[in-house]
């Protein structure tokens, strides 16, 4: 029994519970949010199509296989997968792309490896990054972001280290 | 700026496909992946639709609501100067709490009002203050609780413990959250001095 474990349960029942205590309507409002999230998935599916097809090409073609080997001598001095580097490269662009990548990254190594966990902490330890930038600024007049970059990436190159560090703390 | 990067996966692959002599092996992942995206996007859709089922009744029961109360305190604090009833700090709070939650549908418009209220309130054209700064590296930061693409794309493939990566996610995110926010800080006092 891991704290992990808990979580998903807890929230369910945590929700659920008090959305009955506020006298909400629970098993419509949750049907209502399935329908929202097929919705979802319905906007998020020709992006996701047109990536997993392409990344797949890619990688067949050899090419993820290529960055990792270049990437090797910098990544083995971390002791970080160079599996997960393209995971790395897409993710502040592209969050269907990122999604392409990981899965990918998933078949190939099993989900329980050193890489597959990485690349786990990884996906859900980021956001992407540029895109979200530029669609928050893009609200407003500012066209100078100043230092809204350099801090973000900042964060983005803490997780990366710190996700092979972890990992092997946590689980080996 | 997808446009070049699915551009550069497809000529990369041809080019690559013709040095290793293995172009064959193009036409076939194309085909196989397509139908890899169909069984992506229906384990995708699942967790999709469970959490966005949950989300829902925590959002009809004022849960974003309730977060939003329980962070202000904090939230005004990283925020310098910021009016403590005006509307940009209101939207502020509720898209940080929409965020925990994993509610990406709903944290997003919360994020864009929060950018114009921002810019309402002190505005100065075309460069970025240093709050709208902050608030947008708070969102480049994933301060989703529960990583839940990650676990279903783990169950989907086989792992014993989806959810074993919990703890690692948030010691991770929270880092790269202290780091941003630290850097934002230290750049910030930065530029207000060359003002």
């Amino acid at each position: 029994m891991r704290v992990s474990d808990f979580a998903v349960p807890v929230v369910f029942v945590f929700v659920l519970v008090y959305g009955l205590f506020r006298k909400v309507d629970i098993f419509g409002e949750f049907a209502e949010g399935v329908k929202d999230g097929l919705r979802t998935v319905y906007d998020i599916f020709p992006a996701l199509f047109t990536l997993v097809m392409s990344v797949g090409m890619f990688r067949a073609s050899g090419g993820l296989d290529l960055i990792a080997a270049l990437v090797a001598p910098v990544t083995n001095f971390f002791g970080f997968p160079k599996e997960v580097v393209p995971l790395m490269l897409m993710r502040p662009f592209s969050g269907s792309g990122a999604v392409a990548i990981y899965e990918s990254i998933l078949q190939q190594n099993h989900p329980d490896s050193y890489a597959g966990r990485v690349a786990s902490v990884i996906l859900g330890s980021s956001e992407t990054t540029f895109y979200v930038i530029a669609v928050y600024f893009a609200a407003t007049k500012v066209r100078k972001t100043r230092h809204a970059l350099p801090a973000a990436m900042a964060g983005d190159v803490t997780l990366w280290i710190l996700s092979g560090l972890i990992v092997g703390l946590m689980f080996y | 700026m997808m446009k070049w990067v699915f551009a550069g996966l497809i000529f990369f692959s041809l080019l690559f496909g013709i040095i290793n002599g293995d172009v064959a092996a193009l036409t076939e992942a194309a085909l196989s992946e397509a139908g890899t995206a169909v069984t992506l996007a229906l384990t995708l859709c699942g967790i999709i639709c469970l959490w966005s089922g949950i989300m829902r009744v925590a959002q009809k029961a004022g849960l974003v609501e309730q977060l939003a109360k329980l962070f202000k305190p904090l939230l005004i604090r990283l925020f310098s100067g910021i009016d403590p009833n005006g509307k940009a700090l209101g939207f502020i709070v509720l898209n940080i709490s929409a965020n925990l939650l994993g509610l990406g549908n709903a944290s997003t418009p919360f994020g864009i009002a929060a950018m114009r209220e921002l810019e309402k309130e002190e505005g100065t054209g075309i460069r970025a203050t240093n709050n709208m700064v902050i608030f947008v590296v708070l969102n480049t930061a994933s301060l989703q609780i529960i990583p839940t693409t990650a676990a279903a794309l783990r169950l989907k493939n086989g792992s014993a413990a989806p959810m074993e990566i919990l703890p690692a996610v948030w010691i991770t995110s929270l880092a790269a959250l202290v780091v941003s926010v630290t850097v934002a800080k230290l750049l910030g006092v930065r530029g207000r001095k060359k003002l």
